[in-house]
């Protein structure tokens, strides 16, 4: 059987070439791994190496012709064995030559018709856990709900351990892991070095053996050493691999600004991991989502970052007394409800967004008050419908306005609820610098509930 | 050339003949395969970046020697070699690289991302250096899980220049991680030689100050390599923590196919092909001991094509991923608990 030899393509982008030299002729024996030809391009030159064993019993393309196609046949090979036929007059006009080959190629081609994508399937937003009447309430900081959330599900699954600075012996830097080394012992609450890029890989690594850790960064300032490993290696693996490959991990710790610690430990980066397909993103605002989120999120079997604020974890709020309180990823809540603007907020911008509906309904604004709670997957629903009720849209992030978190809600608003707007949406949001050290720039740089009164008057202006 | 490979004639006592003549077959595999892959590439029917493996196959065949059930892999972009040697389907494999339905990712992978949780190989990783953290905790679950596997962690001299990986060599230290790095030193991070790119050449004290052992190989000798991967194998198994080999290796190819390969020169690639490849030492050594013939030899490779065959002609009848896998396996959907 003969076998054709092909003009090879040399990169992904390659469509012809000029073979410029042959360093075979008819007649020679080739083998395996043999260089028979060079080829330039309009970046290099390159060698083509023989694959099959055999003779060269045909050159089609002779060597100084230009333009010739990828997959035109420049030779033929006899394979060991066989009578290697006469060699014919020399090709004439290549090109035309390899036009006839391409006609003829033995290689299955694929048919690929033109088919759109298919459209995006909807994330399933589940009901809110139900909280039966009757259930006590203890008022508890937020720490403290994210510590318990840790503990319970460590009680109840023994693949969760915690690792990150300073979350054993110190008991966390802001306390978040307090008494988890003494209850669990220092196989499962580990003290990591100063090594973000490293802990996550190897949190990552763990999570793909079955594991399932908890990787505190002791801000999410420092995640970003670490961030390669959050999106390349643990939220895009599972579709790299067909399915195959899951990573349950929670990276979780205060993100966003604290107080009067400058630009290099003040970021929001709510946007930037909302933006990954393949992550779930959870940010929530008081102790109860606090604790019933982070146990959801750690019994996820997908990659969660878990958006903490530094500036709520002394805030008390009542979570209920039950032994196993889990909310759903991907649902947000209406915090208060109204009529005249909605107010979209997530993290410690939930309070500023309550504290501004009350100072609007002393003004005779009624403002509904949603809390995303999770940003991926983003529940749309919640929103769209309050906007159909209230005509009037402002959103409320900590971050930077360009490509945030508000400028998703307002253009899926403006896309699915247009007709039921009467003003464009506002966006409140941090003062596009990055964040000053003096105390006066600090205020005047992140946004607050003055910001949001603003806000709201300015999209219900001439309404009242 | 300070890091040229060395040649062995030298013939380890434990390498028994149905061993010599498995590495044989291993090798030659993931020698048709690749070059098959190439020629696949240059026909188009394989796109985007393609790295072979030709050149480097003792290094994976002598390591995967050395390995028992539930011991994991993970490796780089270079990874075809890597997959077979796991004893992954040779179909799988290339009709991922054609980015067919019934390639391992279902095609959504490529040449540089495969997986198997079933036979232990954790990828097929394209970030330079990002499977060393990776692969440190794989051996951090193994030792929390309290069982004696070790996790081998594959990389290549340019990514021993990644501060990632001190980072693991660290913690692997520090916690005695059951790993073992296999520094595949094929002298060129893509275009760049070890001597351009890195102060201390001799890879394998890379450990030095994490108090983390390593020895230098010659990567082009399968029983140097196994004999060199059953210490370390050992060594972490036992609980001592990670060990560092370095293989001196060489690729024979561009750092992927689009490389025209021009910062060596062709006599280099020339003098190790002839005197140091490792099927062909290997072959000249089962011959010299009588534990073949040339025809037996004949025989395997005959077999190796056929199996390399049906891989291509599989990969590229296979359809490729209805348009319906776009959404699919972005997350894994379950409800919580």
């Amino acid at each position: 059987m003969s076998v054709d030899i092909l003009m090879p393509a040399l990169s992904p982008t390659m469509e012809e070439g000029t073979l410029s030299k042959w360093l075979k002729k008819e007649g020679d024996t080739v083998k395996s791994g043999d260089i028979i030809a060079e080829i330039e391009t309009d970046k290099a030159t390159m060698e083509v190496e023989a694959v099959d064993e055999g003779v060269i019993s045909r050159i089609v393309v002779p060597e100084g012709t230009e333009g010739v196609k990828v997959n035109a046949i420049i030779a033929v090979l006899a394979s060991d064995g066989e009578a290697v036929a006469k060699p014919e007059a020399k090709a004439e006009a290549a090109p035309a030559r390899a036009e006839q080959a391409e006609a003829k190629k033995a290689v299955p081609q694929i048919e690929r018709p033109e088919t759109a994508a298919p459209e995006q399937p909807r994330a399933k937003v589940m009901a809110d856990a139900s909280i039966p009447e009757g259930t006590s309430f203890t008022e508890t900081t937020v720490r403290d709900a994210l510590r318990d959330a840790m503990a319970e599900e460590m009680r109840r699954d023994e693949r969760v351990f915690v690792m990150g600075e300073e979350v054993a012996q110190y008991q966390g830097a802001y306390k978040v892991t307090r008494e988890l080394l003494q209850e669990f012992g220092e196989r499962r609450v580990i003290d990591t070095p100063i090594t973000e890029h490293g802990f996550a890989g190897l949190g990552v690594g763990a999570a793909f053996a079955g594991l399932k850790p908890i990787v505190e960064f002791m801000t999410f300032n420092f995640a970003m050493q670490a961030i390669d490993h959050i999106i390349n290696s643990a939220a895009k693996t599972l579709y790299m691999s067909g399915g195959q490959m899951g990573c349950p991990i929670v990276f979780r710790g205060p993100n966003g600004a604290a107080s009067r610690v400058g630009a290099q430990h003040s970021q929001d980066y709510s946007a930037w991991y909302a933006q990954i397909p393949g992550l779930k993103v959870i940010a929530p605002y008081d102790a109860a989502d606090a604790k019933g989120l982070l146990k959801a999120a750690i019994r996820d079997p997908n990659p969660v970052v878990f958006l903490e604020h530094e500036l709520l974890y002394g805030q008390s709020f009542p979570v209920p007394d039950l032994d196993d309180f889990v909310l759903p990823i991907g649902k947000a809540a209406v915090k208060r409800e109204g009529t005249d603007v909605t107010l979209v907020a997530h993290s410690r911008m939930v309070g500023f967004a309550l504290q501004a509906a009350e100072r609007l309904a002393a003004e005779g604004i009624s403002a509904e008050v949603i809390d995303l709670r999770t940003l991926r997957p983003l529940d749309t629903d919640t929103v769209v419908e309050s906007v159909k009720k209230t005509s009037r849209l402002v959103c409320c992030e900590e971050g930077w306005r360009f490509f945030g978190v508000g400028a998703e809600i307002a253009a899926t608003v403006v896309a699915e609820a247009f007709d039921y707007l009467d003003a464009p949406p506002v966006r409140v949001h941090q003062k596009d610098v990055p964040l000053p050290y003096a105390a006066n720039l600090e205020a005047l740089s992140l946004p607050n509930a003055d910001d949001i009164v603003a806000a709201a008057k300015k999209v219900c202006e001439g309404a009242f | 050339m300070a890091n040229k490979p060395k040649g062995s004639k030298k013939i380890p006592a434990k390498a028994s003949k149905a061993d010599m003549l498995k590495f044989y077959r291993e090798m030659l595999l993931i020698r048709r395969f690749e070059e098959k892959a190439g020629q696949l590439y240059g026909m188009g029917k394989i796109a985007g970046f393609c790295h072979l493996y030709i050149g480097q196959e003792a290094v994976v065949t002598g390591m995967q020697a050395c390995l028992k059930d539930g011991d994991q892999v993970i490796t780089g972009y270079r990874d075809h070699g890597h997959m077979l040697a796991c004893g992954l389907d040779p179909n799988g494999v290339m009709a991922e690289l054609t980015g067919r339905i019934g390639g391992l990712s279902r095609g959504k992978g490529g040449s540089m991302h495969m997986f198997s949780k079933e036979k232990n190989f954790y990828g097929g990783h394209g970030i330079v250096g990002a499977q060393v953290p990776l692969g440190t905790g794989l051996a951090f679950a193994n030792k929390y899980r309290g069982n004696d596997n070790v996790s081998l962690a594959y990389f290549g001299d340019g990514a021993a220049n990644q501060g990632q990986v001190y980072e693991a060599f660290n913690m692997a230290s520090l916690w005695k991680l059951p790993v073992i790095y296999v520094i595949e030193n094929n002298m060129y991070a893509m275009g760049t030689s070890v001597e351009r790119a890195s102060a201390e050449v001799e890879l394998y004290k890379r450990g030095i100050s994490f108090e983390i052992e390593g020895e230098e190989v010659d990567g082009m000798d399968v029983l140097a390599v196994r004999e060199a991967g059953e210490k370390a194998v050992k060594h972490a198994r036992a609980g001592k923590g990670p060990y560092i080999l370095e293989m001196k290796t060489y690729r024979y190819r561009g750092h992927s196919m689009s490389d025209p390969a021009k910062y060596r020169k062709r006599e280099e690639v020339d003098d190790i092909r002839t005197h140091h490849d490792p099927i062909e030492g290997l072959k000249g050594q089962i011959l010299e001991l009588g534990h073949a013939t040339e025809d037996d030899l004949k025989k395997i490779d005959n077999e190796i094509k056929a199996i390399v065959k049906e891989a291509a002609d599989f990969s590229l009848e296979s359809p490729e991923p209805d348009a319906s896998e776009l959404w699919t396996d972005v997350l894994i959907e379950e409800t919580a608990g």
